[in-house]
């Protein structure tokens, strides 16, 4: 019997990013449905009741919630073709070490970019360079995150590149001049189909984020 | 056997979780109490990214972040599984542990505020215990079934250092007649023998958190006290 993946998602998600490369990976097909965010279908309140939040990503019917857990749902079922996690428990702890930094420090601080002016703004520039700045440390001389291979890590951040246009133009600044290193990393992200293909276009997310701003009275 | 370290502090739920894991394992480990206004070197070089505890060391391999530990612990010593076989109800025990994550500020909020921020904080905390004890636990014994799992050690904290928190607050949210099956959780979660045997002294904490809600009433702006 085949399998039956859907996703239920929102295309500038840096979150749904996350389960597309992660199915691309391995590939799996599946059902893309894209959600209108302002009226969500019964199907997504149903398979999300607790958050009511995208992505979802539903296997034979069964919801799997939260990004990452997808993604470490996604690599236990379909254990055999590229692995996502490492086989060492060492490793893996790691690998979610560094994910768990990239879900808990880049959001809040990227969104504080675009979502701010003046000193504010400033500030909110200054600690998202930081953070950066942390991971590219974390990376070092490697190729990715996890070493040799493209894995949990890498897959948790590169969605943001996408963004990056977007947190460059309404911040004045370049990314790339203070982390010269991981803006090569996310270059060599996206070398990759499985990448390329689930990142959305840098000009349709700034355009969602100038759509936001303004909704937000943000301008 | 590599030798197995881990830094806590005795009145934090964190490491007491880390503390559970691997008593029920039966892996033996020294424990290293930390003083937070005077961090040790080692902790400081074993998590320099957070500098918080509980960090767990393995031969000379630290692991930070409690969740994290908890899920390397489960990995590197698989007998007495603290998570379902299964990889669907795996990711579903994660998704309790991940709200349990989420929603801390929100009990941050109840212990650390006052006033109309507070009440605010308590109609979400109630909100949140609702639906744990709606679509977590249901009508299980445990959250992981007939044992106690990873979710239980996650939440343990709802089972003693709550009470202490709503009695120096003066607030009370798991109220039995609310909150039936959660209370009743409660009851079997400290009745297991690692946990029971397990819990910090139910009066150092209450006086612990008497000097802590003091001095967070204090540093409120004064038009929230």
């Amino acid at each position: 019997m085949a399998d039956e993946v859907i996703l239920l998602n929102f295309c500038p998600s840096v979150f749904g990013m996350r389960i597309r490369i992660a199915l691309a990976e391995k590939g799996i097909e599946y059902e893309y449905r894209e959600e209108d965010l302002k009226n969500k279908s019964p199907l997504l309140l149903k398979m999300n009741p607790v958050h009511k939040k995208i992505p979802v990503l539903i296997h034979n019917g069964k919801p799997v919630c939260e990004s990452l857990i997808a993604v470490e749902y996604i690599d236990e079922v379909w254990k055999e073709k590229a692995p996502i996690l490492p086989s060492d428990p060492y490793q893996r702890a790691q690998a979610r070490f560094w994910a768990d930094y990239v879900d808990k420090k880049v959001y809040a601080a990227a969104r504080n970019v675009w979502a701010t002016k003046g000193e504010e703004q400033e500030a909110a520039k200054k600690e998202f360079i930081e953070i950066l700045k942390v991971l590219e440390g974390e990376l070092g001389d490697k190729p990715y995150f996890g070493g040799e291979t493209f894995g949990l890590t890498d897959i948790s951040l590169i969605g943001y590149y996408c963004w990056f246009y977007a947190y460059e133009t309404f911040g004045n600044f370049s990314i790339e001049s203070e982390c010269p290193k991981l803006i090569a990393w996310a270059k060599r992200c996206m070398e990759k189909e499985s990448v390329s293909k689930s990142l959305a276009d840098p000009h349709t997310v700034y355009d969602f984020v100038l759509g936001v701003k303004k909704r937000l009275g943000l301008e | 056997m590599e030798e197995v370290k881990v830094y806590g502090v005795w009145a934090s739920p964190h490491s007491q979780k880390v503390i559970w894991a691997l008593k029920l394992k039966g892996v033996k480990f020294d424990y290293i109490e930390e003083d937070l206004h005077n961090k040790s070197q080692k902790l400081l070089q074993y998590n320099p990214v957070y500098k918080k505890i509980p960090v767990l060391v393995h031969g000379e391999k630290p692991v930070a972040e409690s969740v994290v530990i908890l899920d390397y612990i489960e990995e590197t010593w698989p007998e007495n599984p603290l998570l379902p076989k299964d990889a669907y109800e795996r990711a579903v025990a994660r998704f309790w542990i991940q709200f349990g994550q989420e929603k801390s500020p929100t009990f941050h909020a109840f212990f650390r505020t006052a006033g109309e921020q507070q009440e605010k904080a308590v109609k979400e905390a109630l909100e949140v215990l609702k639906i744990l004890e709606e679509k977590g636990l249901g009508d299980k014994k445990f959250f992981g079934g007939n044992n106690i799992g990873l979710v239980d050690i996650s939440f343990g904290w709802l089972a003693h250092w709550l009470e202490g928190m709503e009695e120096v607050v003066g607030i009370k949210l798991m109220e039995p007649s609310t909150l039936p099956r959660l209370h009743k959780w409660i009851k079997n979660f400290k009745e297991v023998p690692v946990i029971q045997e397990n819990l910090p002294d139910p009066e150092k904490l209450l006086a612990y958190f008497k000097v802590l809600r003091e001095k967070f009433v204090r540093d409120l702006p004064s038009n929230d006290q």
